[in-house]
């Protein structure tokens, strides 16, 4: 491979990835490099999912401007992008008279940021719309431009697209340092050897100020991880169609209880301190706390009905907490985009459009490219067909006639899919991620077996490399049977 | 092309091979069983242990004997079975949709259905053990299916969730596999699995047993490096400095299994919140007309002998429906009182058309504690009691099994009765 590139962008979340996407745009060559063995694996896979409608950034930061673009944006490139994309609206739900104030508030809050159709609305209209609703509710914000996303399906439906248009992933490569020529970096060092470049892009997410101080910048710049939990419920025991916000406090926006893109409901997050940036650990105390923050929302929420618990690292920065989106002053060739937490992943799309133009802003010269195509169709998902669909999907390709996952229907026809994609899918986790495979209510109990059979077909490995997430997560040692030491 | 079928039977396992053997005894021309998995046999193919077959064998069969018993009568009986094809869709008015990869996209007609679709285990994130996410989280009855079956091993040093069965058998194959079995840790006061499983293979094989025990979190980055274990008290809440940090690799858990019921939801069919399965009277129907169902799907059995006489009474019925003959009139309820968590059936017919049923009705019912001398199971009708039967004792774990004369039953029943309840005195 040549390891020479126009851009290099260090870390593939969604707002690497959508980078990635925005400069295949170009005449141009791309490179992205990631640590781990897939495309936004923590925290773009793991957050509210919610794109937010705006209301709720201070105005004049750049938070509350990225937002409101971010969200814009969404709703053109979710269709684009073939992703799973539901424009709930969302309220933020007061209960009991004291939190009206708080309602009215965001309410201006919002016009100030330009925030479309946002209205506060009355105790009858609340309870009709969402009856489950805590029956104490005294009023709420409705944001009608909210929406819910796959989170996980956007990244990769971003990086799939950079992909066929010409942009380079590499996976399992850690960023080590930079390279220069004097004040101006010309490549990066990595685990997997050096490559150069004329700009690095710098979306590393949790680690973006480790990458920044490599490149002797943004010194005084620390991220300080915060992680959030959520509890997921099983889609047929307990079901709500809303995304509801509690009136946020000092701490945030507080414990939401959501629909996801799936159907299933999400609570969460709490917010506590991570050990570390790879500290992603629940905790009893964080999933008693989203419980009891829940059921100030919902009350008739029953956590025995949940089917997974997880939480997501918020790569919070110290000082005033805006983003950071800008070009290196002291070296050259740094693009930095730091402190992205919440609304990260709805200013995404804003975030990288506003990266392009800062190049272009340091005389960076990009040729339209003609040949560049917006569209991304996603893998035909088997569970959600019609019967019709089904037997035609089958009649092409029998192996959609295989249900390998019998809580999502998963079948092998999308598993090879997955496999053999524009970003390949090469571990457990990684297949569960694109077809929803596992993520029912047996939890995989069913479908292991027959993935890892998959797996090490597909790949030519034996069993015993079959991992769940990369190196280390491996899930069988040895045969049976066989001699051991 | 719809092909029609007088009885169509969800699941090769016990359940479903003892309906359709039934089924075609009974006069069922075209009989079909649809499976999931590329052999008959159910979970009884990765259950290799002995224990089967003691009621009605009188043997102590492994699994897959037990069930070849069956498969070879269903072959014989000319019973048409499909496997490797997955059930997707079921109606009320009994039309079936199914996938394989070798016929695509298929679509039945049957004139009874059986579903016996067995059960799936709790998983982690139904009871939400904290901590991190690595792989070495298991279930033990996939774990089961990995060694005995796949012949691929899971881990090196185990820790185990959960006294049942499931989970006790498990530890002891994995140690006969060279694998270490470190401790089991049960949440409850006592074991929730079988006595004889506890001595045959926790006691025999030396593997420590802590009971009011569970696990505080699990931790590892890829793969489990250890737990934290931790005492509860009696209202199962973690006593603190009571934790215990336990090295390992491996986390199997054995914590339960329900009953799976995604299709018969599909078709309509009424499920009873405490078992997790179908409503059924003693003929195994359910709700909706010609759905029939047996086994785990409708409540969790201990033994297979068990599910086998319950699909044959299934199939039985089925078999009459399809020839239009059965025709319940009337029903009275049986609940669950003190001391009793489930009962099967929850009703039972006390007028029925032209039935020659087996007269007898299967009562299988689940404590709510232990009861460690002797109790007496009644069956209410008011304050009348209309039959009884004797334990040495009862645990929950342990399903009861209480015989009852179906013309007794309806003879001795009042004729403005409010239905009947269980319980134990
Ligand atoms: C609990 C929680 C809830 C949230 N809810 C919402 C919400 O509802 N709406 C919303 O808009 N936003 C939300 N967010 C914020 C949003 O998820 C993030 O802002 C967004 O995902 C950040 O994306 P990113 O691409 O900047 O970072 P990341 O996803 O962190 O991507 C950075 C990538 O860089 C890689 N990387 C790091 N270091 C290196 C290295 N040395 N070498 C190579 N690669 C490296 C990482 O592996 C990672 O893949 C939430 C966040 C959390 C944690
Ligand atoms: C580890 C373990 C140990 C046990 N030990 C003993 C013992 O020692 N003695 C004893 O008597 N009993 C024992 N049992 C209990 C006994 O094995 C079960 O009660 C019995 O197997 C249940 O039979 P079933 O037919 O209801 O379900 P299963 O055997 O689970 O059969 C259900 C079948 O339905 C199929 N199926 C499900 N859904 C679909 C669909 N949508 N489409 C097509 N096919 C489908 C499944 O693939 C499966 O083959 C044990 C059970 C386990 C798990």
């Amino acid at each position: 491979m040549n390891n020479k590139f126009d851009f290099i962008i260090i870390g593939s979340g969604i707002v690497g990835s959508l980078v990635a996407r925005e400069l295949s745009r170009y005449e141009c060559s791309v490179l992205v490099i990631e640590k781990e063995i897939d495309v936004g694996m923590c925290p773009s896979s793991a957050n509210s999912a919610i794109i937010h409608a705006g209301y709720d950034p201070k105005p004049g930061t750049l938070k509350a401007k990225m937002n409101a673009e971010g969200n814009r944006l969404w709703h053109e490139f979710a269709p684009e992008l073939g992703v799973q994309f539901k424009e709930t609206g969302s309220y933020v739900v007061a209960v009991g008279p004291d939190e009206l104030p708080a309602i009215n508030l965001l309410y201006e809050q919002g016009v100030k940021n330009s925030i479309p159709g946002i209205a506060v609305i009355g105790r009858e209209e609340m309870l009709k719309r969402e009856p489950l609703i805590n029956p104490m509710v005294s009023g709420a914000l409705w944001s009608p431009s909210a929406a819910v996303i796959d989170p996980f399906g956007a990244v990769l439906a971003a990086a799939e697209n950079a992909v066929v248009n010409g942009v380079k992933y590499l996976f399992e490569t850690r960023f080590l340092g930079f390279i220069f020529n004097g004040t101006r970096i010309t490549g990066i060092t990595t685990s997997k050897g050096d490559f150069f470049c004329d700009w690095a892009i710098n979306s590393a997410g949790l680690f973006s100020d480790e990458v920044a101080h490599k490149a002797g910048v943004k010194e005084g710049f620390q991220i300080i991880p915060r992680k959030g939990s959520y509890i997921i419920f099983d889609a047929a025991k307990f079901s709500i169609n809303n995304v509801l916000f509690q009136v946020p406090s000092a701490l945030g926006k507080g414990v939401l209880v959501s629909t996801t893109t799936h159907g299933n409901v999400m609570i969460g997050p709490d917010s506590q301190l991570s050990e570390n940036k790879e500290d992603s650990s629940t905790t009893r105390e964080g999933l008693l706390s989203i419980e009891a923050g829940a059921k100030k929302l919902v009350p008739s929420i029953d956590v025995r009905n949940s089917i997974v618990t997880y939480s997501g690292i918020r790569a919070t920065g110290n000082g005033d907490k805006d983003f950071i989106i800008e070009t290196a002053k002291e070296v050259q060739g740094l693009i930095n985009l730091l402190g992205i937490d919440s609304p990260g992943f709805v200013s995404a799309p804003a975030i990288a459009k506003r990266a392009v133009e800062l190049l272009k802003e340091a005389g960076v010269k990009l040729k339209d490219k003609e040949t560049f195509n917006p569209i991304r169709k996603p893998f035909p998902h088997f569970h959600l067909m019609s019967h019709k669909e089904k037997a035609e999907l089958i009649n092409k390709n029998p192996a959609y006639g295989r249900i390998i996952c019998r809580c999502e229907e998963v079948t092998e026809g999308e598993i090879l899919d997955a496999i053999h994609s524009p970003i390949p899918a090469r571990t457990y986790d990684s297949i569960k991620r694109r077809t929803w495979l596992g993520t029912g209510r047996c939890q995989g109990a069913f479908d292991y077996p027959r993935v890892i059979q998959i797996l090490a077909r597909e790949l030519k490995i034996p069993e015993t490399e079959v991992t769940k997430k990369g190196k280390g997560s491996e899930l069988v040692f040895r045969r049976t049977k066989e001699i051991i030491a | 092309m719809n092909k029609t079928y007088d009885v169509i039977i969800i699941g090769a396992g016990p359940a479903g091979l003892a309906a359709a053997i039934e089924a075609k005894k009974t006069g069922a021309k075209d009989v079909l069983i649809i499976e999931r998995n590329d052999e008959p046999g159910g979970i009884l193919l990765q259950c290799i242990h002995n224990g089967f077959g003691s009621v009605l064998f009188k043997k102590d069969l492994p699994g897959p004997a037990y069930a070849y018993n069956f498969i070879t009568e269903a072959k014989q009986l000319g019973i048409e079975m499909l496997f490797d094809t997955m059930v997707l869709d079921i109606t009320a008015s009994r039309k079936i949709y199914a996938t394989n990869s070798h016929e695509g996209f298929l679509e039945f007609d049957a004139k009874a259905i059986v579903l016996a679709m067995g059960c799936r285990e709790r998983t982690r994130g139904q009871i939400r053990i904290p901590g991190t996410r690595p792989a070495g989280v298991f279930t033990a009855g996939m774990v089961q299916r990995l060694v005995n079956i796949e012949g691929l091993m899971p881990g090196k040093n185990f820790v185990i969730l959960g006294s049942g069965d499931i989970g006790m058998i498990m530890a002891r194959r994995l140690t006969i596999e060279g694998a270490k079995v470190i401790k089991v840790v049960e949440l409850m006061p006592y074991l929730t699995g079988l006595r004889r499983n506890y001595v045959q293979c926790l006691q025999d094989f030396n593997i420590q047993l802590s009971l009011s025990t569970t696990i505080k979190r699990i931790i590892g980055k890829n793969r489990v490096e250890a737990v934290e274990t931790v005492k509860v008290d009696d209202c199962l809440n973690p006593v603190a400095g009571t934790e215990e940090m336990i090295d390992c690799d491996s986390i199997l858990l054995s914590i339960g299994l329900i009953p799976e019921n995604e299709l018969s939801k599909k078709s309509g069919v009424q499920l009873d919140p405490l078992t997790g399965g179908p409503i059924v009277d003693e003929n195994m129907a359910t709700n909706v007309a010609g759905i029939f169902s047996a086994g785990n799907v409708v409540t969790i059995y201990d033994l297979v002998d068990y599910v086998s006489k319950a699909g044959f009474i299934a199939g039985k019925n089925a078999a009459m429906y399809a020839a239009g003959q059965t025709a319940v009139k009337k029903y009275v309820e049986v609940k669950a009182g003190d001391g009793i968590r489930t009962v099967i059936p929850q009703k039972i017919s006390v007028e029925r058309g032209l039935v020659p049923l087996s007269n007898e009705v299967l009562f299988e019912m689940r404590v709510t504690k232990e009861y460690p001398s002797k109790i007496s199971v009644d069956l209410m009708d008011g304050v009348n009691v209309i039959a009884s039967h004797k334990e040495k004792y009862a645990r929950p774990a342990e399903m009861i099994t209480m015989k009852v004369d179906w013309n007794d039953l309806t003879t001795k029943l009042s004729k403005d009765t409010a239905g009947l309840v269980v319980k134990i005195s």
